[in-house]
């Protein structure tokens, strides 16, 4: 079980936090001027490297606030966490 | 020691009386069933899974794979190594055919866990364990100590060692009392680490009662999980000896060496009374010195090498035992048991039988890295050691002693000692002064004779390899393994599968490598390349008691009741589970079965009145200034031309435009609104909720509340409702015009400050009463009180939402359904610019025309009910498979208003099949049915008014 650094309470359990998928897919501006194949896209498509990867997470059982981790897919080591809003740090 | 026959001279302790296999035998204090049963005499313990071959006891410890065994009393467990199970008075047990059987009766026991966090856990109380605890312990951080054995000491248990002149034994218990003593460090013993996971989570079970068999306490409970995280974690997890597969290597009087070593010196009991053995390696030498000391006649050493260690060989020759180098054990043979050895020159040459009833065998030792692999760590071949051993790990992890392939006693306590320091920098703590290594006060081990180098022999090259087992617990022998080879597979993960090797319940700690050295041999490359298999959790079997605890029974999952729930039991109402709440079903009479209780409670409320415990509905308070353009922008239709005092049926779907929840929405005040969810999705809805606000809408100033346990609501539903609380709310005006249907009022209900909707989920003229959850039992209580009103459940609920076609979702969707396959066209909004899901409804896929619609079924037979999850089809005899399937029943009742059965269906292209006949192929039949709308009850809504 991981322990994930929430950055408003500090490393906690893996189990207090639910996961919520690739970081930064942010919801388009006009959803009724994308293409049928880029709305697909927003909706179906996800990254799946092996290696880093900015995914979001959400600390459901404690402070309920959505955050970003950069893990690394292939050993489970968090690189970075980060606020909502906050650029994924250059060095993750 | 008249009723022990191969109990040691001078041993003492308190006897103890067990029966094994139908027969009354006596042990001593100290034994496990294994050493008992030697003690005995008993040699055949259990039989092969497979083969049906008798089978003794081969190791000492939790590398067992021979000894299954299964207790029948003071309670029953199933699966038990005889060399684990610590021997009680009134022990019952009997040996296994190679798997146990479920016990028949309830387990009484308690089971129960226990987080905690240490900076430092070190595993196994060995000497480089123990030596690891004492330098992080004596510097003030917080240890755990595990070990799986009653008693600390490890590998000294079993050799007679000394260190700092006396018994390895006591100084390991006086070592590990003192630092039990220290108020930060935590001994737990019979402790067995199964699981070693990511971020130093490490799962332990500790044994707690089991070794007290009837004399128990029932307060303490019998294991105990450990869930520990740990700053740095100490692997000094020792070693397992392996064997070497030659015919016959699975008879019972083969043992390991090192086992019967630990029998004699530990367990004061011989293993035989005339012994061969055999050997890759310097560590049996001890082990048949051991026993010659303790009287057992060793008839000869075979060693596979040429050149044996010098000292080893002097001290055999000082005490007459016969030394054969260069030659192997080509069987080990007798009936039921070894009576004879036959021994062999390793280059061919005459082979020789030797008498002996006990075989001791050693292929070498490997490093137990168990939990360094399950925690990610790398392994690397050590060519000396002839096993694999600890590479590279990104966990906070340091293996000590022979883990980590560290050979003598003195190495083994000065590496425990280094990683005890690396362990201690590692986690922040000062290093306390002293050169290294060396720096705390290890205890003087004896000087131990220079070893020569192992040869490694994984199997006695024969003709016939059908009697030569690679797992014993599995009857795998080397035909076996060259049978997989032959078959192409060249992988040792495949070979496991292939034969089973490695995968029964020791999960091939003998056996593992062994494996791969067969491997390797047949395939003619070097085990360091072929690598081991994977090494998983739990190092040894746990029972799902333990790992379940407490959370059984009604613990299993927190049980949430409403305010009213007491009045349903006495009522004698039957229960729903609906998520985590208990909701009533039904409310039978005397002699009414649950069709005959749903009939009445149907036509209570669609010809006079009835009220439901509607508490579960889930809400949240949606509250501040932009809460009208957050709404909008998740429900479908318009929520900010919602009037204050009104109230609007919604429908949530998610991006790809399918339905996610549905509800009413109220509106308070301008920047409030009190939504209501599903039973089942209440928190789901409110986590969608704030996952937009917080990652897509950040601007928006609403918060979300979830208040479903502050309300209690009493739907009350019916022709004759408005009568019932115009009665029970004298100031309220409950005429049509000054309480139209979708508005709310807020007025005294039975005294009671309430906020009344008029909602109807029936299609009847119906209200929902709100109060606080503490007024919700006076206020059923007072809606009971005023007259004729009936009590229904969910089951009635969802009869008469489906005789109006209200889906439920969940039930008649499934995440693959629109709001237009639902029929529901009108809730989609075309003035907005934007809502989740609006983009997704122009999608191909969601226009196809052979969508699944939502519609009714009546069956021809009027009385034959349709099971939920019936498939349609459209011919009346079942065509060749694959058949094409239209659709599915999504609901199916027996209505009172109807007087018929109906079903609702999602059916491909349904609502242009309204009138076509389909068959639900039920069972042998092909039941035919009439696709309807699927509004079946008073379609043109003439009843809503009352």
């Amino acid at each position: 079980m991981l322990l994930i650094p929430c950055p408003w309470c500090g490393p906690r359990d893996e189990a207090e936090f639910h996961y919520g998928g690739q970081a930064h897919v942010a919801y388009p501006e006009n959803p009724a001027a994308l293409s049928d194949e880029e709305w697909a896209r927003y909706l179906f498509f996800r990254d799946n490297p092996k290696g880093l990867f900015a995914e979001r997470w959400s600390h459901t059982a404690g402070c309920r606030r959505w955050f970003n981790a950069v893990r690394d897919t292939a050993t489970n080591e968090i690189h970075a966490v980060y606020r909502v809003g906050e650029p994924r740090p250059v060095s993750a | 020691m008249t009723g022990q026959p191969y109990r040691r001279e001078g041993a003492t302790g308190t006897t103890l009386r067990f029966r094994f296999d139908g027969r009354d035998y006596e042990g001593l204090e100290g034994d496990t069933l294994a050493s008992a049963l030697l003690a005995n005499g008993v040699r055949a313990v259990a039989s092969s899974i497979k083969l049906g071959r008798p089978r003794g006891v081969y190791a000492a410890g939790c590398e067992e794979p021979n000894a299954l065994v299964q207790i029948e009393e003071p309670f029953p467990e199933p699966m038990l190594t005889a060399t684990t199970v610590e021997l009680y008075d009134g022990l019952v047990a009997v040996g296994l055919p190679g798997q146990g059987r479920l016990a028949d009766r309830p387990d009484p026991a308690r089971y129960d866990a226990v987080h905690a966090h240490c900076d430092v856990l070190v595993v196994g109380a060995g000497p480089a364990g123990i030596a690891a605890a004492g330098v992080a312990a004596r510097a003030g951080a917080r240890v755990i100590l595990a070990d799986e054995r009653p008693e600390p000491g490890g590998s000294l248990l079993g050799t007679t060692e000394t260190l700092d002149g006396g018994p390895g034994r006591e100084w390991a218990a006086g070592e590990v009392a003192a630092l039990a003593a220290l108020p930060e460090v935590r001994v737990l013993r019979r402790t067995t680490v199964l699981g070693h996971y990511d971020d130093n989570y490490v799962i332990a079970v500790e044994r707690r009662t089991n070794h007290l068999g009837a004399a128990a306490p029932a307060h303490v409970a019998r294991e105990r999980v450990w869930r520990i995280r740990a700053k740095r974690v100490v692997l000094a997890t020792g070693g397992h000896e392996r064997f070497v597969a030659f015919a016959g290597n699975d008879l019972p009087g083969v043992m390991l060496a090192g086992a019967a070593r630990t029998y004699v010196n530990h367990h004061r009991v011989l293993p035989g009374r005339r012994a061969v053995v055999f050997t890759t390696n310097d560590s049996a030498y001890a082990a048949a010195l051991d026993l010659a000391d303790a009287g057992v006649e060793i008839a000869a050493v075979v060693d596979v090498r040429r050149a044996p260690g010098e000292t080893w060989a002097a001290r055999c020759a000082e005490r007459g035992v016969e030394l054969l180098t260069g030659h192997v054990v080509a069987a080990a043979e007798g009936e039921g048991e070894v009576s004879s050895v036959r021994v062999a020159p390793r280059e061919g040459g005459r082979a020789r039988e030797i008498p002996a009833d006990l075989l001791l065998v050693s292929g070498g030792w490997t490093p137990v890295v168990h939990l360094f692999s399950q925690a990610g760590g790398t392994l690397r071949y050590d060519e000396a050691l002839g096993a694999f051993t600890p590479g590279e790990t990104r966990q906070a992890v340091e293996a000590a002693g022979f883990a980590r392939g560290v050979r003598t006693l003195r190495e083994c306590l000065e590496d425990g000692a280094r990683a005890g320091r690396c362990a201690l920098a590692a986690a922040g703590f000062p290093l306390p002064a002293g050169d290294g290594a060396s720096g705390t006060s290890l205890p003087a081990a004896e000087e131990e004779p220079a070893a020569a180098p192992a040869e490694h022999l994984w199997l006695v090259e024969a003709d016939d390899y059908s009697a030569h087992f690679v797992d014993l617990q599995r009857d795998v022998t080397v035909a076996d393994v060259l049978r997989a080879v032959g078959a192409g597979l060249s992988s040792v993960e495949h070979v496991k599968r292939y034969t089973t090797a490695g995968t029964a319940h020791d999960q091939g700690k003998t056996s593992g490598l062994l494996t791969s050295g067969v491997v390797a041999h047949a395939l003619g490359v070097d085990v360091a390349q072929l690598g081991t298999t994977t090494f998983r959790a739990p190092y040894t079997p746990v029972s799902f008691a333990a790992l379940a605890g407490r959370d059984r029974g009604p613990l299993h999952d927190p049980v949430r009741v409403t305010s009213m729930h007491e009045w349903h039991v006495a009522r004698g109402a039957l229960f729903e589970n609906v998520g985590q709440w208990k909701r009533p079903w039904y409310y039978p009479r005397p002699g009414e079965d649950m069709e005959a209780a749903v009939l009445r409670e149907c036509a209570a409320v669609r010809r006079n009145v009835g009220a439901m415990d509607a508490s579960t509905l889930g809400k949240i308070d949606v509250i501040g200034p932009d809460a009208p353009v957050f709404l909008d922008r998740l429900y479908t239709n318009m929520m900010s031309t919602l009037k204050v005092g009104s109230i609007r049926y919604g429908v949530m779907c998610r991006a790809d435009g399918m339905v996610f929840d549905d509800g009413t929405v109220i509106r308070l005040a301008d920047d409030h609104y009190l939504v209501t969810t599903t039973t089942g999705n209440a928190a789901a809805v409110l986590d969608w909720m704030e996952e937009w606000l917080q990652t897509e809408w950040p601007d928006l100033r609403v918060h979300c509340t979830s208040v479903t346990e502050q309300w209690a609501t009493v739907a009350l539903a019916g022709p004759r409702s408005r009568e019932v609380l115009a009665g029970l709310a004298p100031g309220l005006a409950v005429d049509n015009d000054s309480f139209p249907f979708m508005t709310w009022r807020d007025a005294e209900v039975a005294g009671i400050p309430a906020r009344v909707c008029r909602i109807s989920f029936s299609g009847e003229l119906a209200y929902e009463i709100n109060v606080s959850s503490w007024y919700g039992l006076a206020l059923w209580e007072a809606v009971m009180a005023s007259g004729e009103v009936t009590p229904y459940g969910t089951e009635t609920m969802h009869v008469l939402r489906a005789e109006k076609g209200y889906p439920i979702v969940g039930q008649d969707t499934d995440g693959t359904v629109t709001p237009q396959d639902l029929g529901m066209e009108w809730i989609v909004s075309k003035k907005k610019a934007d809502f989740v899901g609006k983009r997704s409804f122009s999608r191909p896929d969601t226009s196809r025309p052979d969508r699944k619609h939502l519609v009714g079924l009546l069956p021809e037979d009027p009385g034959v009910l349709l099971p939920e999850g019936a498939h349609l089809v459209a011919t009346s005899e079942l065509p060749e498979p694959p058949v094409p399937t239209l659709g599915f029943v999504t609901s199916s009742y027996r209505s009172a208003a109807l007087g018929r059965t109906f079903a609702l269906a999602l059916v491909s292209g349904g609502r242009e099949r309204i009138g076509e006949r389909l068959y639900a192929p039920v069972g042998a039949d092909l039941v035919p049915v009439t696709v309807t709308s699927h509004v079946l009850y008073d379609p043109e809504g003439a009843r809503r008014d009352g």
